[in-house]
């Protein structure tokens, strides 16, 4: 479905030093540096696939984004989005597939959803029956019905976010590209645009690429995950595999009935959390077992559970590595 | 094209309801339009005093400065693009990337918006045309030729209009920002559109000028066909000329769109 060779874009950006003197010397002479936004990246996604983009701000996962949704041109590389040439953005291309963007609307402001679902469905051709059959299918799984009729601007943004969404869907596309689709939202609704987004992606076998902060909706939707990283590619593959990869080890809650001293706790592995009613342990993951006994042994333990280390948390330590790999490199 | 063409009740329906949510902000620039009536009456009181004669030997009264600048603000009303401004915007901030992931091109996009927000202006029009109508009625043309011209004619230069506003709204791709651009075109506009004074009175030098920039075809020649001071003939030339200049600006906005979406940033990442 998605075929990525050699990606670069690289932008050249206008350099600056502020102050007066460096206003109006820009006047007459112009620096410019080139930043290369993505490096040289290779993929293929196959129909149906849910993955993720991961990166620190600045990686390069917004821009490769674009360059598959067809809004940039690649400075270099062939991308093919279901056999088509994005950057062409021939009818065809555009009518398959939908950026999502958490940080821009297309929703017309002082107009009302429903009103931006009808123009998708005239911009894309989608017969009358067929359009109000799907809206109907999305308004009622994003719960949206008392606010497709209010004016956008009325809705708050999680109201605003389902909105975006099923607008983005009126034509059905088989690609779907979002761009922190869940940004700004609660905890609550970051639960309903995952559901809604895996059971779009199960029922109608839509491609899905995603980009998120939040690692709780790339652990929710995506089997597997491509890391970028100052615009090259560190990892692609499962999301379990990454985590067994950057972190061997299970964090071992307890709940416990009474506190205890630290010391009875550090012969077992790495206290991560001692708060009195809970403590933590990171154990390498052959030991597990013999910790757990141990433990049940000799701590007022009411329950326990075994977890990979937070997302958050492996992903910092593999954009670290990684920058200290390309550290001594250079 | 079919489909495009399926497309266009639609968008012009949802640009009329945006025109409709944005009515107190359009009002607002009908205020700042008003000049045609300030330059009635700085002209009317010069040509009771003396008589006008413009370069072409015709001569111009009281009556036929209200005609004319009646029928400036009429033509000014619904001969306006705001598509530079919006393409400006748009740039900036990034959200020009929704038009562009629409299978329909910008520029129909943008023409549609225009086009459904004529209603309204003609709410504003009514009443000074029903004015023209009533006190100068002996000014315009009776010749049913003309008035056969004068509507291709004003879809000319409604087009003369919008596509240079395209043409210098896609030099934000280039620059950071061509609204200061837009904002000297403006002014050449005024100058020599025969907005501010019909270009008839201009000196020959500087009628030579405004003779072969775009800027007469978009005000000037609508409201002389309107005020009839050129023959069926004449008028059908300066359709014609009208019309050849629609058809560069056109390709100028084609090829420049084309090339400056390739370097169209997007924001972000």
């Amino acid at each position: 479905m998605i075929s990525v060779r050699g990606l670069k874009k690289h932008y050249r950006v206008h350099k600056r030093p502020p102050g007066l003197k460096a206003a109006l010397k820009s006047l007459f002479k112009r620096e410019y540096t080139t930043v290369p936004a993505v490096d040289g990246i290779d993929f293929e996604i196959k129909p149906g696939e849910r993955v993720g983009f991961l990166g620190p701000n600045g990686a390069g996962k917004t821009t490769t984004l674009q360059v598959l949704a067809g809004l940039l041109y690649p400075s270099d590389g062939e991308v093919r989005v279901d056999g088509h040439l994005p950057q062409k953005r021939e009818v065809a291309f555009l009518k398959k597939i939908m950026l999502v963007m958490g940080q821009k609307q297309q929703l017309l402001w002082d107009l009302p959803p429903s009103d931006t679902f009808e123009l998708n469905r005239a911009i894309y051709d989608v017969p009358r029956d067929e359009a109000k059959k799907r809206v109907d299918g999305l308004i009622e799984l994003l719960q949206i019905g008392d606010v497709v009729n209010k004016p956008t601007r009325q809705l708050s943004l999680g109201e605003r976010m389902k909105c975006e969404l099923a607008a983005a869907l009126v034509h059905g596309p088989k690609v779907l590209f979002l761009d922190e689709p869940t940004i700004g939202l609660d905890v609550s609704m970051q639960v309903v645009m995952r559901d809604f987004i895996r059971t779009y992606n199960e029922q109608f076998g839509a491609t899905l690429i995603l980009t998120s902060h939040y690692m709780d909706d790339v652990a929710a939707l995506c089997p597997r995950v491509i890391v970028i990283d100052k615009g090259q590619l560190s990892y692609d593959g499962g999301l379990d595999e990454l985590v067994q990869r950057v972190r061997p080890e299970k964090r071992v809650a307890f709940r416990l009935s009474a506190a205890v001293p630290l010391s009875a706790l550090e012969g077992l592995g790495k206290v991560v959390k001692n708060d009195g009613a809970e403590a933590v342990l990171q154990v390498p993951v052959e030991q597990v077992n013999a910790v757990v006994g141990k433990a049940l042994q000799s701590l007022p333990v009411k329950d326990l559970t075994v977890e990979n280390p937070p997302l958050e948390e492996v992903m910092s330590e593999l954009f670290s590595r990684s920058r200290a790999e390309k550290g001594k490199a250079a | 094209m079919t489909r495009t063409l399926r497309a266009l009740p639609t968008l012009l329906r949802i640009g009329l309801a945006e025109a409709v949510a944005y009515r107190a902000e359009m009002f607002v620039w009908v205020l700042s339009t008003t000049m045609p009536f300030v330059m009635w009456v700085m002209w009317s009181s010069v040509a009771e005093r003396t008589p006008v004669v413009g370069q072409s030997g015709k001569a111009y009264s009281a009556s036929a400065f209200s005609a004319y600048f009646f029928c400036a603000f009429i033509v000014r009303q619904i001969v306006s693009s705001w598509a530079s401004w919006e393409m400006n915007f748009e740039v900036r901030q990034g959200t020009l990337a929704m038009r562009l992931l629409r299978p329909i091109h910008p520029m129909i996009s943008y023409a549609m918006g225009h086009i459904a927000a004529l209603p309204l202006r003609f709410f504003v029009v009514t009443p000074v045309t029903v004015a023209l109508l009533l006190t100068c009625l002996d000014e315009l043309p009776k010749d049913p030729r003309i008035w056969a011209l004068w509507v291709p004619c004003m879809v000319g230069a409604w087009l003369v209009a919008f596509l240079s506003n395209i043409a210098v709204g896609t030099l934000c791709f280039f620059m950071e920002s061509s609204l200061k651009v837009m904002e000297v075109w403006l002014a050449c506009l005024m100058v020599f559109s025969g907005y501010l004074i019909p270009l008839d009175l201009f000196p020959p030098a500087l009628r030579a000028v405004a003779d072969v920039l775009p800027f007469h075809y978009q005000i000037g020649v609508p409201i002389e066909v309107m005020t009839g001071r050129h023959t069926f003939e004449q008028t059908a030339r300066l359709v014609a000329t009208q019309w050849a200049w629609a058809f560069a600006l056109l390709m100028l906005s084609l090829v420049a769109w084309r090339s400056g979406v390739k370097r169209f940033q997007a924001f972000g990442g």
